[in-house]
């Protein structure tokens, strides 16, 4: 499954680009589109929800080394970025704090990674006033991108390192910006590759091994460098390198990245002498760990 | 991976197999043994093990057993659910071999009967349960699943199998004693098996125990 199939298809049909990627989801499952198609409304109310409740809210994480970046983003007012810039990385920080204080979030495309498009569509719906049908389309978007990288390299970050996750996350949500305001398909897989070439290697190095550092921080970036990618592919700057071949590159730097930089919190910043000691706090002082 | 599972599920944080398929394994011994027990003891092995608190799999591991659902916010209270209801927990740390590296067995007692099963979580919220009261197995849960003790005698398995008015998806058949002559079948179907089925099934000869374990 390539993404390039889905857009030449869309192009083929002149369907749009949400509806040929929701058929090739029928014809795999037998499940009708319709049906689908309520069933992801149900996810993207789940998630605007969340993010409404959680928004700049601070938070009791389960290890505590985060849980009030939402809120301190939410306090201070942009010096340089816009306020879609500034309300979608509040909410990705706030939900991926609501993650790791074991809140409710849907997991798109993996629980570590939930901010980013939860960041995106929260701004859509605030600051754009998009439309709950707009939204959805720019959802399935999103994960029609997710599901190529899910085909061809991977999503999780034990096999290919943050790349995986964050940099899936950011193309799926730099792909849902472009649809959302071009609908144009080929402008979509641009977004996606200029977002995935800019976090390709990202190793997953997170202290102690808990969701928590570095990746709620990530999440609140990437809303940024999905803005950019999409930005960017908005004006017409196109990757040299097309999505299908991004992903091919990143499914073999994930490969060739060593067991310490895949989830295992034994490399990265994992292994400074910062994060060493916050970890034998932790442990002290909860019991943490047991063995190791 | 289908679209709806890169694209979902809504779940209770922070990871999805520390957190979501822990939580499956037990919630699927729940089901097993057919409500919430008296008392349970967790063994975690590997980077359960390790991690365990930081991720919630404690928290996770508690609200399965009681039955709660993942989407359920009461799963971050789950010890001051259970320290309120008449449950015994507790929580060890052990060695259990040769197996993937996010496993626990659960051993629970409910209504004078001891249960041990051990289940693995495999990423993505997928688990697998590979060992139940001692007999090995491999079930993903990802259907309705039917296990059943029958006699190791002929005509045993088709006898049961009369008892299905549902399609089989998948079906296994493994001795578990020659001596005993005891086997376990696991039949594993698309559509839920109706009531009748199993106390059909219950009440046949061949049948020694059964167990419905209804998918999510």
């Amino acid at each position: 499954m390539k993404f390039s199939e889905f857009v030449a298809r869309s192009k083929e049909t002149g369907l749009p680009l949400p509806r040929v990627i929701l058929e090739r989801e029928e014809e795999k499952t037998g499940v009708p589109r319709e049906k689908l198609r309520q069933y992801i409304g149900g996810m993207l109310e789940t998630m605007l929800e969340e993010a409404n409740k959680k928004y700049g809210k601070r938070q009791r994480t389960l290890t505590g080394m985060t849980g009030s970046n939402g809120y301190l983003m939410r306090k201070a007012s942009p010096k340089m970025i816009s306020s879609f810039n500034h309300t979608a990385m509040v909410a990705a920080l706030s939900m991926a704090e609501s993650n790791a204080a074991m809140g409710r979030v849907v997991a798109c495309p993996t629980a570590g990674s939930c901010g980013v498009l939860s960041g995106i569509l929260y701004s859509l719906w605030k600051l754009e006033n998009a439309s709950k049908e707009e939204l959805i389309d720019a959802f399935i978007v999103a994960g029609g991108v997710g599901w190529v990288i899910s085909r061809n390299a991977t999503l999780s970050g034990a096999e290919g390192g943050c790349q995986a996750e964050i940099g899936s996350a950011t193309a799926m949500a730099a792909a849902a910006l472009t649809y959302y305001f071009s609908r144009d398909g080929m402008k979509c897989s641009h977004a996606a590759a200029l977002a995935l070439k800019s976090l390709m290697g990202l190793v997953c190095d997170p202290v102690g091994g808990f969701v928590e550092v570095p990746c709620v921080k990530r999440n609140g970036i990437a809303t940024n460098i999905a803005i950019a990618a999409a930005e960017m592919a908005l004006a017409g700057i196109e990757s040299v390198i097309p999505f299908d071949e991004v992903v091919e590159a990143m499914r073999r730097v994930g490969r060739s990245l060593p067991e310490s930089l895949r989830e295992t919190g034994k490399g990265g910043i994992a292994a400074t002498p910062t994060a060493r000691r916050l970890v034998e706090k932790l442990r002290e002082k909860n019991g943490l760990a047991m063995r190791q | 991976m289908s679209l709806l599972d890169v694209m979902g599920p809504v779940m209770v944080g922070p990871s999805s197999s520390h957190t979501l398929g822990s939580l499956r394994i037990a919630r699927f011994v729940y089901k097993f043994i057919g409500g919430i027990p008296s008392r349970v003891r967790f063994v975690l092995h590997g980077s359960f093990a390790e991690t365990w608190r930081g991720h919630g799999t404690d928290k996770a591991l508690l609200a399965g057993i009681m039955g709660m659902s993942p989407q359920d916010e009461r799963i971050r209270d789950a010890q001051e659910i259970a320290a309120r209801s008449s449950l015994k927990y507790s929580f060890e740390f052990d060695d259990l071999g040769e197996v993937h590296a996010n496993t626990v067995l659960i051993e629970a007692w409910r209504n004078g009967k001891k249960y041990r099963i051990m289940g693995s979580s495999i990423g993505g919220g997928e688990i697998r349960i590979v060992e139940i009261n001692g007999v090995s197995c491999n079930i993903s849960w990802e259907y309705h699943t039917l296990v059943v003790v029958i006699r190791d005698v002929p005509g045993s398995l088709e006898r049961i199998l009369r008892e299905m008015s549902v399609n089989i998806t998948n079906l296994y058949l493994r001795r578990i004693s020659a001596v005993e002559r005891l086997a376990t079948a696991i039949i594993e179907t698309d559509d839920e098996v109706p009531e009748e089925d199993r106390v059909k099934m219950r009440e046949n000869k061949c049948v020694i125990e059964c167990y419905y374990i209804g998918r999510d």
